[in-house]
């Protein structure tokens, strides 16, 4: 089943031009990882995908209405903002916004949610810190972990990695491959293509507002791929210990 | 209900009490409240029901509305410094009733003074929509919101320059440092439609300001419509804002300094924090509105000097627990 169907999207920010005619789909169960340099259009991307940004062409998500939206995808900006300084707990439990009734109370449902989350980014100890006070790698988790709470067919998270720890990093893609065997869906950008080998089941290559390549890993870290769009030689092997792909130098 | 809703429901119970059984006429608590719930028409209970209920009453009022208009303000703006006055509708408003006060209108025509701050506070709350546009981010808000002040704030030392004669310059300057002495119950009538409202849009903010708590990206993948939350926000502070400076006139500090202290007691949620600086509000203007009475009974000490002598000074000690905190 197709959870997201995207097609020829186009986007401006301030008079130019960021995506040109993006199209492609999400069906389920797929870990989608988002590649491309620093201003390829990956963030416009997906906050055009979610309807956040005017646009033109389609989203099968931003035609939904806000509050129908929110219950299938769920948004993890790359800025990460915590205005108060709530504890973990609560602030896990604004994932489950979209899903309560104007005034309503959390339910046993919401809770259960909420613990789940919180044991998979391994945040239970910290719940009731204060998430202002936490490191900005443990921040990270705990965003992380309000996105899943939302309980959506679709994650999206814009460099949810970055700052994290190896061990969070290897324990996050994993989290989220493992929401892609339950049948759900996410969209990750990336810059750690390393990570991206090994954990997504699906890349999109990004550059300059365009798709350059959309497949497999093993069909998009190519060689002519990477030297073509980040200018740098790779390592990309498949080894025992499963896909392994390490940026050698920049080609001049 | 939480123990802080209780704990502050009753403080607020037993200073309403109080404020009720104080005053120039020296009668025993007792009888001045049987003199307010029986009512036999003698002079007590026209003191009691005419002078002391409405000051109480409106004490009330003014202050929930400020304390949540401040928290309401501080959750959209994510930003702990931020205060009702800076869409700038009270500073329209007071610039009404400076007006009315130079024209001679406030004494001409019945309830002239709040008319004009009322439509003061509706003048300001248009150029603030117009000026902030109905899509901008809160940084638009605050820009509209400062140039009004500014605009307001310059408009107001015209009208004192201009003003004929020493008398009336007093009397403005005396009207804006903001007091509850001597209104009616017409004050509460006027002012209550305008606040209530302003207090039920406020209120249904909570949620919103949940989720922006995450961020206005975030909060509107949750589908909270932050169009509609801004225009909320802004209307709902201007009906109770613009009512609260009409019948009291400025009250500084209220909207700042509440939010502030019973953040740490609902522990940050800016939902829980509408409710408890209403409660909190309404205790510190009312408890104000006492000191005023209880400490320089025969001078006519304004309501609003007394909230900026404490206001500030807690402030200041705000400040420098949080730069500890920080530190």
């Amino acid at each position: 089943m197709t959870l997201l169907s995207v097609d020829r999207l186009s986007a401006s920010l301030r008079d130019r031009q960021v995506l040109r005619e993006v199209s492609f789909a999400i069906g389920e169960g797929e870990c989608v990882g988002l590649l491309g340099p620093n201003g390829a259009g990956k963030t416009t991307l997906m906050r055009a995908v979610l309807g956040l940004i005017a646009h033109e062409g389609t989203s099968s998500l931003a035609r939904l209405a806000p509050h129908a939206r929110a219950r299938q995808a769920a948004w993890m900006p790359q800025k990460r903002e915590i205005a108060w300084p709530v504890t973990v707990e609560t602030l896990v439990m604004l994932g489950r916004i979209p899903h309560l009734a104007g005034g309503q109370r959390p339910t046993p449902d919401d809770t259960a949610q909420v613990e789940a989350a919180l044991a998979a980014m391994r945040l239970r100890a910290h719940r009731d810190r204060d998430a202002t006070r936490l490191s900005g790698g443990e921040q990270a988790r705990v965003l992380i972990a309000r996105a899943l709470a939302q309980d959506t067919p679709l994650v999206f998270a814009d460099e949810p990695v970055a700052g994290l720890d190896p061990a969070h990093q290897i324990s996050t893609m994993q989290t989220f491959a493992g929401l892609a065997r339950a049948h759900r869906s996410v969209l990750v950008s990336l810059h750690d293509l390393g990570l991206a080998a090994r954990h997504c089941t699906r890349l999109i290559l990004l550059s300059d507002g365009a798709i350059v390549a959309d497949g497999p890993p093993q069909e998009v870290l190519t060689l002519e791929l990477m030297a073509q769009v980040f200018g740098i030689r790779a390592y990309f092997r498949e080894t025992e210990d499963g896909p392994v792909f390490q940026p050698l130098e920049v080609i001049a | 209900m939480t123990r802080l809703s209780t704990g502050l429901l009753g403080v607020l119970g037993v200073l309403f009490v109080a404020a009720l059984t104080l005053g120039p006429a020296q009668i025993g608590p007792v009888e001045s409240l049987r003199a307010l719930l029986v009512g036999d028409g003698g002079p007590l209970t026209l003191v009691m029901r005419e002078i002391r209920l409405p000051r109480a009453i409106l004490a009330v009022m003014v202050g929930a509305s400020l304390g949540l208009a401040g928290a309401a303000m501080q959750g959209y703006l994510r930003n702990p410094l931020a205060e009702p006055g800076l869409i700038g509708v009270s500073g329209s408003a007071a610039l009404g009733a400076v007006i009315s006060i130079q024209t001679g209108l406030a004494a001409s025509v019945a309830l002239g003074l709040p008319a004009m701050a009322l439509a003061g506070a509706l003048v300001g709350v248009l150029l603030v929509v117009a000026l902030a546009g109905p899509r901008g981010s809160s940084l638009t808000l605050i820009l509209a919101g400062i140039a009004i002040s500014a605009l307001a704030a310059a408009l107001t030392s015209f009208v004192l320059n201009l003003s004929p004669n020493p008398f009336a310059a007093n009397e403005i300057v005396f009207w804006m440092m903001g007091s509850l002495a001597d209104r009616s119950m017409t004050h509460v009538w006027i002012a209550l439609p305008f606040m209530a409202v302003g207090w039920v849009m406020l209120a249904t903010m909570g949620r919103g300001l949940d989720a922006l708590t995450l961020g206005e990206d975030a909060a509107s993948a949750m589908g909270i419509s932050l169009t509609r939350l801004r225009l909320t926000l802004i209307l709902g502070t201007a009906s109770v804002v613009g009512a609260a400076t009409a019948v009291a006139g400025a009250i500084g500090f209220v909207g700042l300094v509440v939010p502030h202290i019973l953040r740490p007691l609902v522990g940050a949620r800016p939902a829980r924090l509408l409710w408890a600086s209403a409660l909190g509000g309404a205790i510190m203007v009312l408890a104000a509105d006492i000191a005023v009475r209880l400490i320089l009974p025969a001078r006519d000490l304004k309501l609003g000097v007394v909230t900026a002598l404490v206001g500030a000074p807690l402030f200041l000690h705000l400040i420098y627990r949080t730069r500890r905190e920080l530190a």
